[in-house]
């Protein structure tokens, strides 16, 4: 069936790409998502700027914690491996270089890996949180977001209209109808959401996407 | 005589906040390690043209209450605003109404610059903000082939912070996701008051236990043991 995907599917897609035995942070929104959506018999270390590593699934009605939350403020409960430690610290862990794996939200990326993902002039305010450190601190930055802006507008672009959150950091992105890695040649389109066609995605995208060898359907 | 920091009730600990005063408040998003019954105290001192350092400005939070007060002149924060608008926070009314004045800093640099007040260093060089709007203004040092830019340590007159337990000295315990910038602006600021669920005679603390130890702190005050 030609749809695209939904955020439950898209959050599946982003947790295959963590690996065995990886540290991961996830934004707030959809990117929190992928923690229900571990692939099994793998473990992986969910890092939260208010200072968890190893945070689980959500906690169940009547079982949370009012002192446990995940960075988007949900009741979480904790894998058996999990520790406690401040704000400054948190951010050593992702500025420093040790997580592994990053998931933001963001409203465009360009075709050299710009992120812009903080501020929406039409809101007049934005909120820059952990996204700047998150970006330019993890090894590896993925995207997820939907494809076009809710008016249809592109948001994988030539170059972002929107202040940057960080330059030449995303390393893939996963969206509804398709997932893109950034890579130095520019843009190549890996995946593409069941039912759709490389031409379908290429025209709503803004910049140029190459194709991959190896093009296929997102397993969904 | 040992020295004992136990204020008797909530409004003695915030009686000396002064007006214009720039004050950290702990806490993340929502209750986790938020000063609610220091932030109520100040709400119904009425100190006015105060600086907040936060992680948010309010949106379903306590702080709400000092700017629906407006008691804010300047709100120094890293996600000032929910990702919803509704309903609007008090913050993001007066900041569209030009009625507030807001400096927005990376989360990572904010907890940094909070760092490096208590740690008495001039600032730091961070590559979180390099290539974007946070960077106007500010020195950029290229090492070892990257880029950073130079942030300031940013200090206050107040810190209102929530532990889990003290002792009467005031060595202090957290509980879970409680610590984030607790113990941090305890550090930074020239009067630390912390808000916590329990106060234990010396020694009854587990040294390996503490987090915040002592001499980062002022004065404590016990909440109440149900919410009210």
């Amino acid at each position: 069936m030609k749809a695209p995907l939904k955020p439950e599917a898209m959050a599946k897609r982003i947790a295959q790409e963590f690996p065995d035995g990886s540290f991961v942070n996830l934004g707030i929104g959809l990117p929190t998502l992928a923690s229900s959506f571990v692939p099994e018999g793998r473990t992986v270390l969910f890092q939260s700027e208010n200072g968890i590593l190893g945070y689980g699934s959500l906690a169940a009605e009547g079982e949370e914690d009012p002192e446990l939350v995940n960075p988007s403020g949900q009741f979480v409960t904790l894998l058996p491996s999990a520790s406690f430690f401040n704000q400054a610290e948190a951010f050593v862990m992702i500025r420093g270089g040790h997580v592994d794996i990053g998931v933001l939200g963001a409203l465009q990326v360009s075709e050299e890996g710009d992120l812009a993902n903080w501020f929406i002039p039409e809101r007049g305010v934005g909120r820059i949180g952990g996204a700047m450190d998150v970006a330019v601190g993890v090894k590896r930055l993925i995207i997820a977001m939907t494809h076009t802006a809710k008016d249809g507008k592109p948001k994988i672009v030539k170059k972002c209209t929107y202040p940057l959150t960080a330059r030449k950091v995303v390393d893939m992105i996963v969206t509804d109808l398709a997932v893109i890695e950034v890579t130095e040649g520019g843009l190549l389109l890996k995946e593409v959401a069941p039912g759709f066609t490389a031409e379908e995605i290429q025209a709503v995208t803004e910049a140029k996407l190459r194709l991959s060898q190896n093009l296929k359907e997102i397993e969904v | 005589m040992p020295i004992n920091k136990v204020f008797p009730n909530f409004e003695e600990a915030v009686a000396d906040v002064h007006d214009g005063a720039t004050i950290m408040f702990g806490g993340f998003i929502g209750k986790p390690g938020s000063p609610t019954y220091l932030i109520r105290a100040l709400r119904d001192k009425g100190a006015r043209n105060l600086t907040t350092v936060s992680n948010r400005c309010g949106g379903g939070m306590d702080l709400d209450m000092l700017f629906e007060a407006r008691q804010v002149r300047k709100a120094i924060a890293a996600a000032p605003v929910p990702v919803s608008r509704q309903p609007l926070s008090p913050f993001e009314k007066q900041y569209l109404a030009g009625e507030i004045e807001l400096e927005m800093v990376p989360q990572g640099t904010l907890v940094e610059r909070m760092r490096a007040a208590g740690a008495g260093l001039g600032g730091f060089y961070t590559p979180a903000g390099v290539g974007t709007l946070i960077a106007e203004g500010k020195e950029k040092k290229t090492i070892d082939g990257k880029e950073y830019i130079l942030e300031l340590p940013l200090k206050a007159d107040f810190a209102f912070i929530r532990a889990h337990k003290a002792d009467k000295m005031g060595n202090l315990t957290y509980r879970r996701s409680q610590r984030s910038f607790n113990p941090i602006m305890a550090i930074a600021a020239k009067v630390t008051i912390a808000e916590v669920d329990e106060i234990v005679e010396v020694g009854e603390l587990d040294p390996e236990a503490i987090v915040t130890p002592t001499i980062y702190v002022d004065r404590i005050v016990k909440r109440p043991r149900r919410e009210e």
